[in-house]
């Protein structure tokens, strides 16, 4: 029984490795770019829990940014999306467009409760 | 010369009363004589300036004093090098004429050419005020000084017309032509030298002038101010003093100098005395200069000489039975002229008249007005005199004025009666006495009484002032002083017919600290109306209080030296914030170096990926929206550090705002040539 589960992980695994790569190339970027942000902000939960919160604004600002940037970027890809047809008319410039102001605005909210 | 001649006689009785605080103000006395010998002492036996030597000359002239006679050979000098010299400048030729005037260096026919022509030219070519003064006035010294000299102004009118073009119309006057800044002091100045001018003429002045002139002096005291004490002065930014006095000053040049009467509101020039005699003894040498030469104005003069009433001694003593003194005098404390005093009213300090309408009699050897004998009514304690004046109607030389109503404080003070005396203890419940003692208070007794805490000590007496009344005193206490030095004072309260405390031990038994032990008993009865206040040790009483319970105050350590108790005080330590732990700086900087790993992961995987930069456009209008694009984004965030760094919100709003616009300008053109050139491949 044990065999079989994990080589039905590892069929599972598998499989799921050859499906992503049939993803085109622009989404797995944005998909590399979610996994980087993510990390960031799992390093930075891990050193305040090292330490302690003492500057609790800086720290909520460093993990907010870092997952706001995940948000978004995976909204720019919902909609960057070919598969995807509710946004079939929204032009990829435009939606990159939007995650671009939003990441500003996001980073601009965030250095000033970086304090 | 105007018609020199009689001046008229004014008798001027007010009848408004002058409200306001009572005060007596004294005239001018030895003690100023005193001071002014101090304050004018010269610096190395000469006057730093002759207007300073002229200053402190004329103080010393007017309060009697002599001179000395050596100061007198420094400055004289001084003043003929000063005459003999054409290039002196006008300042300094007044003020040496000034000096030659009291010190009289030079004199008789030896006239100063240089000086006397100097000055008419000064006139002549004057345009400020400043240099008017001191030409005129020049001019008016040398012909006073100087016989067989005759000085008088060309053409008087035009200059005092140029002199007047300097006032305004609210009676202050300007400096200069140019400067609109005005000074109630530049009136004084210009009002004495228009005297000066009216005195110089040769002819009589156009009487329409001299009649605007005294419009403006009316109006000038419009802005006169006031203190509630019924003094009047005038303010400005050279000081009340100074600003007052110039403006008296001008005020007697202008009355000595023509010969119909200057109209003054007379309750203003008693005021204006009031002011200077309320000054007390100045300890600056200008204010000094400036206080005594007002008042000698007020003293001398053609408009009114206001006369002061003024009290040696404000207590009356009802048990020395001496008479109360009245003075009245001019400013200087010279004698008034036959005049009557009358007491209006003795105002108690509960607002009843107990003397109405008494006249005082005068005492011609020591030129005071005395009050003998009191009513039979009038009791110790706070009054208020009204003083009136009445000038006699025989011819006065000069016009004299006084207030209408002078009100004085007064305090009567005589020897309180004290009967009744008694001390006792009393069983608390039933109120029955347990012991008692008459008490003879005039004199230290040594009562001897005991008393536990269940029982009451009771003191009384009566005290009654010389005409039969219940007397409260200000201070009623009694003191209770144990063994080991701790005291109590509690008070003792006047209430009907006698004063009386009772001590309920019962409920006192923590103040005292449960002290049991013999206690000394001190009373102290005092106050302001009560000639004989006495302290008297009454004796002791032993008190048996229960025992100290545990939580109970301790008695407060008794410290030997009464003055140890202003001994420093113990240093006060603060406490700070903690400031929050902070991590140590290599875990820090551990993690620093963890952050930057995804990122380089990032990178690696993006390379992995194969990222390019292929559809970057080539044409070069597209490449450089597309570069400010980059550039753009590039800058937004280097904005961002710099906002981190240092900026503050609103600077960085503010660039944020134009990097935006210039963003989305770029931005779209490349945006949309990227979409034009995706759409141009789908459609190929």
């Amino acid at each position: 029984m044990v065999k079989s589960t994990s080589k039905d992980a590892q069929d599972l695994f598998r499989s799921l490795h050859s499906a992503y790569s049939a993803t085109p190339t622009n989404l797995k970027i944005i998909d590399l770019y979610v996994v980087f942000a993510v990390f960031t902000a799992l390093i930075q939960v891990a050193y305040m829990a090292l330490v302690g919160s003492f500057p609790f604004n800086s720290f909520l600002s460093g993990v907010l940014s870092c997952i706001g940037t995940a948000v978004l970027a995976v909204c720019l890809r919902i909609q960057v999306n070919k598969e995807n047809k509710e946004f079939k008319d929204l032009a990829p410039e435009r939606a990159f467009a939007d995650f671009v102001l939003c990441n500003l605005v996001l980073h601009l909210v965030i250095i000033n409760f970086l304090g | 010369m105007m018609e020199g001649g009689l001046v008229r006689f004014l008798f001027l009785i007010l009848a408004v009363a002058i409200c306001g605080a009572a005060s007596v103000f004294q005239p001018i006395s030895d003690s100023h004589r005193s001071a002014a010998l101090d304050v004018f002492v010269p610096v190395d036996g000469s006057y730093k300036s002759l207007e300073e030597a002229y200053e402190a000359l004329k103080t010393l002239e007017i309060l009697g004093i002599d001179k000395k006679s050596d100061l007198s050979s420094a400055t004289c000098e001084n003043v003929v090098k000063v005459l003999a010299l054409s290039s002196s400048t006008l300042k300094d030729a007044l003020y040496a004429l000034s000096v030659n005037g009291i010190l009289k260096c030079k004199s008789g026919e030896d006239v100063p050419k240089d000086i006397v022509s100097k000055l008419q030219t000064g006139v002549k070519d004057a345009k400020l005020l400043l240099d008017f003064y001191y030409s005129v006035r020049g001019l008016v010294l040398v012909k006073e000084q100087f016989s067989g000299t005759d000085i008088s102004l060309g053409d008087a009118e035009a200059v005092f017309r140029s002199i007047k073009a300097l006032s305004q119309s609210d009676g202050k006057w300007r400096y200069s032509p140019n400067n609109p800044e005005s000074s109630t002091f530049a009136a004084g100045l210009a009002f004495e030298t228009l005297a000066g001018v009216i005195s110089l003429a040769p002819s009589e002045i156009d009487h329409s002038l001299i009649q605007t002139l005294k419009t403006g002096i009316t109006k000038l005291f419009d802005s006169i101010q006031k203190y509630d004490d019924g003094t009047f002065y005038f303010d400005e930014s050279e000081g009340p003093i100074s600003t007052t006095a110039s403006v008296i000053r001008g005020l007697k040049s202008f009355a000595a100098s023509e010969s119909t009467g200057l109209n003054l509101p007379g309750e203003k020039i008693v005021g204006l005395a009031k002011f200077f005699l309320g000054v007390g003894i100045p300890g600056d040498a200008k204010d000094f200069f400036n206080q005594i030469d007002a008042l000698a104005c007020l003293e001398d003069n053609r408009f009114s000489v206001p006369l002061i009433l003024s009290l040696p001694s404000s207590v009356i003593s009802l048990t020395k039975k001496e008479p109360l003194k009245v003075k009245v005098s001019t400013v200087l404390g010279s004698k008034a002229p036959a005049l009557s005093v009358k007491l209006a009213q003795a105002l108690s300090s509960k607002g009843s008249s107990v003397i109405n309408n008494q006249e005082l009699k005068f005492d011609a050897e020591s030129a005071t007005y005395f009050l003998e004998s009191f009513p039979k009514n009038f009791d110790v304690g706070k009054y208020t005199f009204v003083f009136e004046i009445l000038l006699d109607e025989s011819a006065n030389e000069k016009a004299y004025i006084t207030e209408a109503q002078t009100k004085v404080p007064i305090a009567a003070t005589g020897a309180i009666t004290i009967e009744n005396a008694e001390i006792a203890v009393l069983d608390s419940d039933v109120g029955s006495v347990e012991s008692q003692k008459k008490l003879d208070l005039t004199k230290d007794e040594a009562v001897s009484l005991s008393a536990n805490h269940l029982q009451k000590l009771r003191l009384s007496f009566q005290l009654t002032t010389p005409i039969g009344h219940v007397f409260k005193p200000h201070q009623a206490f009694l003191k209770l002083k144990h063994e080991s030095q701790v005291e109590h004072i509690f008070l003792v309260k006047t209430s009907g017919k006698k004063s009386e405390l009772v001590l309920d031990f019962l409920g006192l038994v923590e103040k005292l600290y449960y002290l049991s032990g013999k206690y000394d008993i001190q009373l102290t009865i005092g106050d302001a109306s009560m000639e004989n206040s006495l302290l008297s040790n009454i004796g002791h009483i032993e008190l048996d209080l229960p025992e100290r319970p545990e939580k109970a105050a301790r008695p407060p350590l008794q410290l030997t030296d009464p003055y140890s108790r202003y001994v420093p005080k113990a240093e006060i330590s603060h406490i700070f914030r903690v400031p929050e732990k902070l991590p140590a700086k290599q875990i820090s900087l551990v993690f620093l170096g963890l952050i930057v790993l995804p990122f380089i992961g990032f990178l690696i995987g993006l390379t992995r990926l194969g990222v390019n930069i292929k559809s970057f456009p080539s044409s070069v209008g597209a490449a450089t929206s597309a570069l400010l694009f980059h550039g753009g984004i590039g800058a937004v965030l280097l904005l961002y550090v710099l906002f981190w760094v240092k900026l503050d919100l609103f600077t960085t709003l503010k660039a944020l705002s134009l990097l935006g616009v210039f963003l989305l300008f770029v931005g779209h053109r490349t945006l949309s040539h990227l979409a034009a050139t995706s759409n141009k491949l789908k459609s190929a």
